[in-house]
């Protein structure tokens, strides 16, 4: 057996997964019956077509050729985790350190996942992001994030 | 004379000063960021949506929908002058747009857009004005079996005409809905899926899984790729006037493009996008006058007429939204997401409910286009710079934007790693070729969905035949039967393969 279409065959899975997943946890909440359908009735319905779903994508990467065979392609691991991890590390750091000091280390670990750094010019855009970030989200429409490092805060 | 009434009322509120400057914002935002390849109005809407927090919902949806059609102006543009479009409606504009740019013809070339795109606008303004009254009255005589079969349709008709695997689309369609299933069943109470994190029992927030798709995971799509060469190849746009030929040329395409773009507009899951692909095809088709410029060489006609449809299809596609209260595509999902936010529930009511922000943002949308033309062509300037911007710079502002955003939603933190975890999993969906924007519809639908077809078995006291025994919402599910059907044909699937390979 052999995978006719990478990305066929690893979304088919994928939705598999998926659809098999929920309607398995749908099986925790009352199924009710047609007349009264429960909480479960909808999702539970729902995960087997995904998983049909899933399972036709899968047949179809085993059986149908396609001209390149529909590779998947390399993952790009730096991207990726560094712009994931940018996200993590604000959601972190605000509520212990501030915007003041999350914002440029956001901007700082995103700009590592470019093809070009320079650290001038990152020093220049986070300074320059997270002035206007102020001007605009907490002095223009007055959200409430926090600004400063709070007192305590890194013991949090 | 009650559409003159309504108009009224609508440009009323439409003027105030407050509104005319959300208007104006978003207008020129929505030009921003059509201008700027690889920031879209979904990601854009999505990034803005925390700050109508802020804002009353008449200037917030004004403001919204000012950067939805303000992409289309703005999108046109780096089309013709660098041959990249910035939004994906302005694919095919590239196609005979640049090459007029290459002759020294930029000038005439935008302006033919420009003009194009605002009698397409105040055309489609006026439909919309003309038919959602008709169409609510219409939804009001719907059950909940209609309105289930009624998203029914609606979800697989934003999926047909989209490019890409039809199984695949239909799979994430379901995806969506389970993911809106996440949340306290209203009927029972009970929370569903929420492993005990109390942040879940509300379910996920659409704003995270937005953001983490749309933006984060296009981000990281876009930077493992090699970094495009954007040259910005006409220095100065000279001549934008274009000549008496020009206009004899491009008005017919003008007006077939608008009367093409606005009815594919109402269509679920047509919206733009379709819009443009259909009338270029159709100027294809269509003779023009002996001797003109052959198409893909610079034919005006291969510009005026798709520019004027995705105007005009982005216009029109905010009625299914405004009187129905389903989305047609994921732009307007987030709009009813923002509906929500202000405590609107969308749907027929709306327009009773809350006749000044239904008339006002209708009478804006013609405002708009009106600030859009003046934007654009005597601007042009401005924005041919921002194309020099790199892109190291820009995504770590979007990233920037995104954040605070999700951090003030809720002032708690659970929203970002959602997003974050939505981020991987929309790279994910990149790399496997699932497109996300039926994800997003569904998740929107998902929870109104579940409680018609819930309602619907309880009045039929759980009779299954209840949506084939109601005439109407009969033919809705054989209409969306029919869809399925005929693009599965053989014949119409290599066509539409073909429809789209310009999009790649």
């Amino acid at each position: 057996m052999k995978i006719k279409s990478e990305k066929d065959f690893w979304s088919g899975l994928m939705f598999i997964v998926a659809g098999i997943g929920f309607a398995w946890g749908a099986l925790n909440y009352n199924f009710g019956s047609a007349a009264r359908p429960g909480p479960g009735y909808f999702p539970f319905g729902l995960g087997i077509i995904l998983a049909v779903l899933g399972a036709l994508l899968l047949f179809k990467a085993l059986t149908i050729e396609t001209e390149d065979g529909d590779r998947f392609g390399k993952i790009a691991w730096r991207p990726l985790l560094l712009i994931i991890a940018s996200v993590i590390v604000f959601g972190t750091l605000v509520p212990r350190l501030g915007m003041i000091i999350s914002l440029p280390v956001l901007v700082l670990i995103a700009s590592l996942a470019g093809d070009e750094f320079h650290w001038g010019e990152v020093m220049v855009n986070a300074a320059v992001l997270t002035v206007f970030s102020w001007v605009i989200f907490i002095w223009g429409l007055g959200l409430t994030i926090p600004l400063w490092p709070s007192i305590g805060g890194l013991g949090k | 004379m009650e559409l003159l009434n309504n108009l009224a009322l609508g440009f009323q509120t439409a003027l105030t000063l407050q509104n005319l400057l959300y208007a104006f914002g978003g207008a020129l935002l929505g030009t921003l960021i059509g201008v700027l390849p690889g920031l879209g109005p979904v990601a854009t809407i999505a990034m803005l949506l925390p700050s109508i927090y802020a804002l009353d919902a008449t200037p917030a949806l004004i403001m919204l929908a000012g950067i939805y059609y303000g992409a289309q102006y703005g999108g046109s543009t780096t089309a013709i002058l660098i041959n990249v479009p910035g939004e994906s409606s302005s694919v095919v504009t590239a196609i005979d747009g640049y090459k007029m740019a290459r002759k020294g013809r930029a000038g005439a070339a935008l302006a033919a857009a420009g003009l194009g795109s605002f009698f397409a606008g105040t055309v489609a303004t006026m439909i919309v004005a003309a038919f959602a009254p008709p169409l609510t009255e219409l939804a009001f005589k719907f059950g909940p079996a209609e309105y289930f079969s009624l998203m029914v349709l609606g979800l697989i008709g934003a999926v047909v005409l989209a490019s890409g695997s039809l199984v695949k689309a239909i799979a994430m369609i379901i995806f969506g809905l389970l993911l809106g299933q996440i949340n306290t069943d209203v009927i029972s109470g009970v929370p569903r899926y929420s492993f005990d994190v109390p942040e879940l029992t509300d379910g996920i927030g659409f704003v995270a899984i937005a953001m983490g798709i749309f933006g984060f995971g296009e981000i990281i799509s876009n930077l493992s790729r090699p970094a495009e060469n954007r040259e910005v190849f006409t220095k100065d746009v000279k001549g934008l006037w274009p000549t008496k030929q020009d206009f004899k040329d491009a008005a017919p395409a003008v007006l077939r493009g608008t009367a093409l773009g606005s009815v594919l507009g109402v269509l679920p899951g047509g919206g733009a996008l379709l819009a443009a692909f259909a009338a270029y095809t159709l100027e294809k088709k269509s003779k023009g006058r002996p001797g003109e410029v052959p198409f893909g060489q610079g034919n005006i006609r291969g510009v005026a007429g798709p520019e004027s449809a995705n105007n005009a299809g982005a216009q029109t596609s905010f009625i299914p939204m405004l009187t129905l209260g389903i989305p047609p595509n994921a732009v307007m999902a987030l709009m009813v997401g923002a509906m929500t936010i202000k405590g609107i529930q969308p749907g027929p009511q709306v327009m009773t409910s809350n006749p000044q922000l239904f008339w006002g943002l209708i009478a804006s949308m013609w405002v708009g286009n009106l600030m859009l033309i003046i934007l654009n062509l005597p601007l042009i300037g401005i924005w041919i710079k921002l194309l020099t911007v790199p892109y190291r710079f820009l995504y770590p502002a979007i990233m920037v934007f995104c954040c605070i955003g999700l951090y003030t939603l809720n002032n708690n933190n659970f929203d970002v790693y959602m997003a974050a975890l939505f981020g991987v999993a929309g790279y994910l969906f990149i790399k496997l070729g699932c497109e996300p924007a039926p994800l997003l519809l569904g998740f929107i639908l998902g929870p109104m969905m579940e409680e018609n077809l819930r309602r619907a078995l309880l009045l039929s006291r759980g009779d299954w035949t209840t949506f084939l025994s109601r005439p109407l919402s009969a033919g809705l599910l054989i209409a969306a039967l029919l869809m399925v059907v005929i693009v599965s044909l053989p014949s119409i699937k290599a066509k539409r393969k073909e429809a789209f390979k310009e999009d790649d």
